[in-house]
C-alpha cells in the first residue's frame, strides 16, 4: 500500500501500544498486517494476542490492501475538530478481501458517489515512524 | 414456602426531560425516593442494589450517596444503556436465590444540563488525541454515535429494501404517545415527511430519526412476591430475562442487520412461556429508529428483513397490534445517555394499568429490551400482570 506523508496530522492519534504495535508499525512501512491463526486458520482484525475462535497464538500476515466497502455513512455533524472543518466525510467499514474487516475512511471521490460493494483500495498516512493510518480510497482497474 | 417469585414493586422517576437543579447523583437519590413511595417498603428493608453511571461514579458511590450501606447484593454490571435489563435479570435470580430480600436498581444523569451540546456533535475526542486499546482502530475517522447507526441502517436497507419512510414511521408512532406526556421533551405531532425532510446527521438517519438529548433518572425496586402482598402496588411479575453481546465497538459488528436480540430475545420468551404475538406492548431502546427495527426483528415479532413492512403497516402505533414506547420514548421524551431503566418504569406502568389515556388495554405482557452501546448488547426482560 502507498504511503503518503501528511504536512500536520491533527486527527486523534492511535497510540500504536499493546498487540497492536506491529501493525501499526508496518502501516507506517506500507504494509496492511491482518492475523491469521496457524491452528485453525482464523483471520482477525483489529490484532490481539488470542485467536477469538480457537484461543490458540495467531501470525501475522500481509494482506493485499484490497477489499469491497461493506456499509458507510456519510458524515454532515461532528463538532470535534478536526472533522467539523472537513464535513462531509465518509465513515465506511471495509471487507478485505482476506475476510476480515475494518472502519476507514473512503477518500479521493465525491460522498454521492460511494455505494455497498465498492471496490477499495487502501492506503496508508505515515504519522510518525510507528505509527501508520489506513484510509481507503475507489480502487482503478487493474489496481 | 415463602414465595420469592421476583417482582417489581416501586418505580420512580426523577424530574426531567430538563432539571438544572439536579446533578447526577440527585437524579438517582430523587428517582429512589419516588420509587419507595410508590412501593411503600421502607429505605432500611433495601438489602440489595444495582446501578451505573455515566461518568466516574459507578455503584459504590451510589449505595454510599443513597445510604445503602450494609447490603447484601450489589450489581455493577456496564453494558451501556441495557445494563438495567441485565440488572433485572440479576436482581430476580438474587432474590430467587435468597441472596437478599429487596433490591434498588437506579440511574441518574444531567447529561442535558452538564453538557449543553446537541445531539451528534462529538466532542469525545479532541485533535491530536492520543487514543490506546480498542478504541485507536476507529479514533482517526471522525466516525460519530449517529454514525455509528447508520452503518447498521445503511446496510440493512442494502440487504432488505429498508426505506427512510419505514424507518420514520418508528419516530412518527412514538412522537404520538409523547403527546400524551406532559413532561415529554418533544409533544407536537409529526409525520414521516416532517422525519425524512429534517436534515440528514448521518446519512440514511436525519435528526428525527435520533433520539432527544435529556436530563433524568430512575429507580426501581425488585423483592419477593410474598413481601409485595402488604405493600402499596399490584406487584408486576419478572417472568423472563436474559442478554447477550454480539461485539461492543461498532467496528467489530459481525452481522450490521442482527442484534444480540435475535439471541436472548427468544431466550427471555421462552423462560416466560410466551410468543412474541402474545406481547401487549413493546418499551424498547429506541436510541435510533433504527435500533427499534432491529430489536423487533430480533425478539421475533416479524421476520428478519420485514421490519420495514411491519411498522410501516402501523403494528406499533397507538391502536396497534403492540403498541411501542407509550411514554414518549427516547425519541420524543427522555433519554439522559442511558435510557435502560426508563423501559422497566414505563412497562410496569402499563402493567399495572396507570398509564392513563396511554394505557393500553387489557396489557397484561410487556418486554422491555434494551440496546447498549452500538446495538452491542442487549438485555431482554417480560413482565407480567398475572403470577406465573
Ligand atoms: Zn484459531
Amino acid at each position: 500500500m502507498e504511503v503518503r506523508e501528511v504536512e500536520t496530522w491533527t486527527r486523534p492519534t492511535p497510540a500504536g501500544d499493546g498487540a497492536g504495535a506491529p501493525f501499526w508499525a508496518a502501516a507506517a512501512e506500507g504494509r496492511l498486517l491482518i492475523q491469521h491463526c496457524p491452528a485453525c486458520g482464523w483471520r482477525q482484525f483489529y490484532p490481539r494476542p488470542i485467536c477469538i475462535a480457537c484461543g490458540a497464538d495467531p501470525d501475522w500476515e500481509e494482506a493485499s490492501g484490497r477489499g469491497r466497502l461493506h456499509t458507510f455513512t456519510v458524515v454532515r455533524q461532528n463538532g470535534a475538530e478536526p472533522f467539523r472543518g472537513q464535513l462531509p466525510y465518509v465513515v465506511a467499514m471495509i471487507d478485505l478481501e482476506e475476510g476480515p474487516r475494518m472502519m476507514g475512511n473512503v477518500t479521493g471521490c465525491e460522498v454521492d458517489d460511494v455505494f455497498i460493494g465498492m471496490p477499495m483500495a487502501a492506503y496508508a498516512v505515515k504519522v510518525s515512524d510507528d505509527v501508520g493510518v489506513v484510509f481507503w480510497e475507489p480502487a482503478t482497474i487493474g489496481s | 414456602m415463602s414465595d420469592r417469585t421476583p417482582v417489581i414493586v416501586g418505580v420512580g422517576l426523577s424530574d426531567y426531560p430538563k432539571a438544572p437543579h439536579l446533578d447526577g447523583l440527585g437524579h438517582h437519590a430523587q428517582a429512589l425516593q419516588r420509587a419507595l413511595a410508590d412501593s411503600g417498603l421502607a429505605k432500611g428493608e433495601l438489602d440489595g442494589y444495582a446501578g451505573v453511571g455515566m461518568g466516574a461514579d459507578q455503584a459504590p458511590t451510589f449505595t454510599e450517596y443513597l445510604g445503602i450501606k450494609h447490603h447484601r447484593y450489589i450489581d455493577g454490571t456496564m453494558t451501556g444503556g441495557s445494563s438495567f435489563e441485565f440488572h433485572i435479570q440479576h436482581a430476580a435470580a438474587a432474590i430467587r436465590q435468597g441472596l437478599c430480600e429487596a433490591v434498588a436498581i437506579t440511574y441518574g444523569s444531567n447529561f442535558l444540563s452538564a453538557m449543553g451540546r446537541s445531539l451528534g456533535t462529538g466532542g469525545f475526542l479532541s485533535a491530536g488525541q492520543r487514543v490506546a486499546g480498542t478504541a485507536q482502530y476507529e479514533a482517526p475517522y471522525g466516525n460519530t454515535l449517529v454514525g455509528s447507526y447508520a452503518l447498521a441502517a445503511r446496510r440493512h436497507m442494502h440487504e432488505f429494501g429498508t426505506t427512510s419512510e419505514q424507518l420514520a414511521a418508528i419516530a412518527v408512532g412514538v412522537r404520538e404517545y409523547a403527546g400524551l406526556n406532559p413532561s415529554a421533551m418533544y409533544r407536537d405531532p409529526i409525520t414521516v415527511d416532517d422525519v425524512v425532510g429534517s436534515r440528514l446527521i448521518a446519512d440514511p438517519l436525519h435528526k428525527l430519526d435520533c433520539c432527544v438529548v435529556s436530563d433524568g433518572g430512575g429507580a426501581i425496586i425488585v423483592t419477593t412476591a410474598e413481601r409485595a402482598r402488604d405493600l402499596r402496588q399490584p406487584p408486576v411479575y419478572v417472568l423472563g430475562a436474559a442478554g447477550s453481546q454480539t461485539h461492543w465497538n461498532i467496528s467489530q459488528m459481525p452481522d450490521f442487520t442482527s442484534t444480540a436480540a435475535a439471541s436472548c430475545g427468544p431466550e427471555a420468551l421462552a423462560q416466560a412461556g410466551i410468543r412474541p404475538d402474545e406481547i401487549d406492548t413493546l418499551q424498547l431502546y429506541d436510541s435510533f429508529t433504527i435500533t427499534v427495527m432491529m430489536l423487533i426483528e430480533g425478539l421475533g415479532l416479524c421476520p428478519k428483513g420485514e421490519g420495514g413492512a411491519f411498522v410501516a403497516e402501523g403494528n406499533l402505533r397507538k391502536g396497534g397490534r403492540v403498541p411501542l414506547n407509550t411514554d414518549g420514548g427516547g425519541l420524543s421524551s427522555c433519554h439522559p445517555g442511558m435510557r435502560g431503566i426508563f423501559l422497566l418504569a414505563e412497562a410496569t406502568r402499563q402493567l399495572r394499568g396507570q398509564a392513563g389515556e396511554a394505557q393500553v388495554p387489557d396489557c397484561s405482557i410487556a418486554v422491555a429490551c434494551g440496546s447498549g452501546g452500538w446495538l452491542s448488547c442487549i438485555g431482554a426482560v417480560v413482565l407480567g400482570k398475572d403470577h406465573p
